[in-house]
């Protein structure tokens, strides 16, 4: 049979459609919004039930966080009375004006009010510095290095601490606290570890016996023992260790700590990234005559940092949290002085506490939050340039 | 210009200094001097304000008597033990936390991990919540939190929250019975430890007959018969050879009964779920590591799902999610010296914090602790290393 001929079989058959159906959706139960919930959160017996149990934590929890951070809050009032349930004659919420009446406190420590515009300045120049650093088409880019490892860190010193030439009196770093201090203290980890631990990263990878050894007995030293033990150290043994005329301060103790420990964790990221550069890449720089410090700075290092850029950011967001601990060793970051003041008779009541603490997980997990999108964001980025 | 390519042509001097081997020797002594400076600096410095201060240097301390109290110890301790009575007591009460500690965080990173997979929207969007903002905030913030906000602000033991099975949950701690094992309990505790040892032993040999013939041994039941049904059995027989010793509120505090700590407790949950939080992440990689098409190829080879998980997914899981494991294992035994925060007596807190105040020798307290904390971490990764080096994939 010919082509035709069947076509001809076909078009005299009465049973047989002519013309094409309109497409019809799909069911119901396929699609549209119960369709999503069926495939969603009902596709089978255990889903079902693994559904309802959560849906019921969540009723729990969400309207009782809600009630407590803003419902049956407190927003006004002088001190303990207006956030007492026996005084009010109702479910008390947090205390909000309790966290008013120490905001500044939480901010600045016991900075002398009179020099606080100087913590403000420091403020401002450290917004514009993350800014120019992380925002990519922000103008000269290559400058903003400068400003943020050089130019910042220098200013700063003399602005917060004081100079006395300039006329700005020197303040105590005993008196430095709240987010000032938590700032602080990650700013100079983050400035201090990427150089020390990219040393130490290029020691642990040297031909010279004695510069890996010393390198990875340090590395190796630092990441084995809690931070706990490294702050112990920094702040009581090194006092013995120098001269007593030249004995560091409380802070200084800490921040040395930090650094060293922040620089050991460093060196690991970086080693890494090193670790994933071809050997080619070396062989070539070689190739052309370059030294090796040459070869590192213009052809290995800003390959290897550019991968690794997403672990820099994580540790970075490991450090922040990690500054909390300064707070055992006595300084006054900003969980210490919220840990003070919540013990204050003036604002004593059951909820006080629960308050203060919410503020400062606010506070860290804003901050954590944007950093861990930042850096998933630079992954994102540089595996678009990856792919061919 | 041309290129004298004549043979014999003088090669051209390199001077000395530029020699690598030379220029390498040069930096390492450099660097030795460096360091061996400043030791020598710091060790006199350390001799000088040792002196000035009039505290002994050595480690004569370890045998004198303590003459504090510590308010958990699985070990005997009064105040007349020695200092180094007092150190074993915190390496104990570390080691107890973390244990606990890691086993509950095992389990729960374990489920939310899982749950980070789920194609149910709900369970996943809760395990997501749940780790970014538990990882985003810090443990010691969460340790102070659980201990001040929620442990410390339960009632008073005169209005204990009275659980069932004669426990009691007030802002001392959480009460629980004793169990109290009278005559013939050592029977039914051999029991269980034989039941153990035969059910290892079986394992071993249903194994080995498995892959010699291919027939397959109930291990499960009969290790659940020996561990469980024999004691149990033994225990029954006995009639019952096991009082309790309830604890009851007394005049000042609770009498009797087993008491757990608040600061325990409150460094327990916030190190098990600062923990999981990690150990989810490393359980989403681990599984996620494993290629779609080995699930494919087995569920062709004709596997159903719950074998195809056992026997496919997991194990092949398992090579990437140890290593990242252990290392949050050994996280969570260092984080657990914030106890010093909450006053739970752990290493830390005894031992850098009471002993150092008491004797003020910080050389040697500072390094003793960092000691242990060190032999920890080298034996787990010493430990790890072997065990990567046994399962580490044989290429071609």
């Amino acid at each position: 049979m010919t082509m035709s001929e069947g076509d001809l079989a076909v078009t005299q058959l009465k049973f047989v459609r002519q013309t094409t159906l309109d497409q019809q959706p799909p069911p119901m139960s396929l699609h549209g919004p119960i369709g999503w919930l069926r495939t969603n959160l009902l596709s089978s017996p255990f889903n079902i039930v693994l559904t309802i149990l959560i849906a019921l934590f969540l009723a729990w929890i969400i309207p009782g966080l809600l009630n407590f951070l803003l419902i049956d809050a407190v927003w006004t009032g002088a001190d303990r009375d207006a956030c007492r349930e026996v005084v009010q004659h109702r479910t008390i919420g947090a205390c909000w004006p309790f966290v008013w009446e120490r905001l500044a406190y939480f901010t600045y420590g016991s900075y002398p009010l009179d020099e606080r515009w100087r913590v403000n300045i420091f403020f401002a120049m450290l917004a514009v510095g993350i800014f120019w650093i992380l925002w990519l088409q922000a103008p000269r880019r290559d400058l903003a290095t400068y400003y943020c490892f050089i130019v910042l860190p220098v200013c700063s010193y003399f602005l917060l601490h004081g100079l006395e030439i300039i006329g700005l009196p020197v303040v105590d770093t005993v008196l430095w606290g709240g987010v000032l201090v938590t700032i602080v203290v990650s700013a100079v980890g983050i400035v201090v570890s990427l150089p020390i631990g990219i040393l130490l990263a290029l020691g642990r990878r040297s031909d010279m016996p004695t510069v890996k050894l010393f390198s990875v007995l340090f590395i190796e030293f630092v990441r084995g023992v809690p931070l706990v033990t490294v702050l112990f150290m920094a702040s009581v043994m090194l006092p013995l260790f120098v001269p007593e005329q030249y004995s560091p301060d409380k802070l200084l103790r800490a921040l040395i700590g930090i650094a060293m420990f922040a620089s050991a964790y460093m060196a690991e990221v970086v080693r890494a990234g090193l670790q994933a550069i071809p050997k080619g890449q070396f062989e070539g720089a070689m190739a052309v005559g370059l030294g090796y410090w040459q070869m590192m700075r213009l052809i290995v290092l800003p390959q290897a940092l550019k991968i690794t850029i997403p672990n820099i950011v994580n540790t970075y967001i490991g450090l922040f949290k990690d500054t909390t601990l300064v707070f055992i060793v006595g300084i006054f970051d900003l969980l210490h002085t919220i840990e003070v003041s919540r013990i204050d008779p003036k604002w004593a009541t059951p909820v006080t506490s629960t308050t203060g603490y919410a503020v400062a997980g606010i506070f860290y997990l804003v901050f954590c939050y944007a950093m861990s999108r930042y850096a998933r964001a630079t992954e994102a980025r540089l595996a678009k340039s990856e792919r061919r | 210009m041309s290129i004298d390519l004549r043979a014999g042509s003088p090669p051209a001097r390199v001077p000395f200094y530029n020699d690598p081997k030379v220029r390498s020797i040069a930096y390492q002594v450099a660097l030795c001097a460096v360091i061996v400076f400043l030791v020598y600096g710091a060790a006199r410095n350390a001799i000088d304000n040792l002196e000035r201060a009039h505290i002994a240097s050595g480690f004569g301390f370890w045998n004198q008597t303590a003459g504090f109290d510590i308010s958990q110890s699985m070990i005997s301790y009064s105040n007349l033990s020695t200092y180094g009575r007092a150190f074993w007591v915190g390496l104990c009460n570390t080691l107890l936390v973390a244990v606990i500690g890691i086993f509950f965080a095992t389990i729960i990173g374990f489920i939310v991990g899982i749950a980070r997979l789920s194609k149910n929207w709900l369970v996943n969007k809760a395990a997501t919540g749940y780790v970014e903002t538990i990882r985003n905030i810090p443990l010691l913030l969460q340790l102070l939190f659980w201990y001040n906000a929620v442990l410390k602000a339960l009632p008073d033991f005169r209005d204990s929250v009275n659980i069932p099975g004669g426990a009691f949950l007030n802002n001392r701690g959480l009460f629980l019975p004793e169990p109290l094992p009278q005559t013939g309990f050592n029977f039914v505790a051999m029991a269980f430890f034989a039941g153990v040892v035969v059910s290892i032993g079986y394992h071993i040999w249903a194994r080995k007959r498995q892959e010699k013939t291919g027939q397959q041994a109930p291990v499960f039941l009969v290790s659940l018969g020996l561990i469980v049904g024999v004691p149990l059995i033994i225990f029954l027989a006995l009639g019952l050879p096991l009082g309790f010793d309830f604890p009851r509120a007394g005049k000042f505090n609770m009498a009797g009964g087993i008491e757990i700590l608040p600061e325990f407790a409150a460094l327990l949950f916030g190190l098990s779920i600062y923990t999981a939080a990690f150990i989810a992440e490393v359980v989403r990689a681990g599984i996620r590591a494993v290629s779609h098409g080995q699930t494919e190829a087995a569920y062709s080879l004709g596997l159903r799902a719950q074998p195809t998980l056992r026997l496919i997914v997991v194990p092949q899981a398992m090579r990437v999610i140890i290593p990242p494991l252990t290392s949050q294992y050994l996280n969570l035994t260092k984080n657990s010296t914030l106890a010093v925060a909450i006053g739970y007596p752990d290493l830390v807190q005894i031992f850098t914090g009471t002993v150092l105040n008491q004797t003020g020798q910080a050389v040697e307290v500072v390094a003793i602790t960092m000691a242990v904390y060190l032999t920890i971490s080298l034996a787990t990764s010493l430990l790890m290393n072997f065990y990567n080096s046994r399962i580490a994939l044989v290429e071609r």
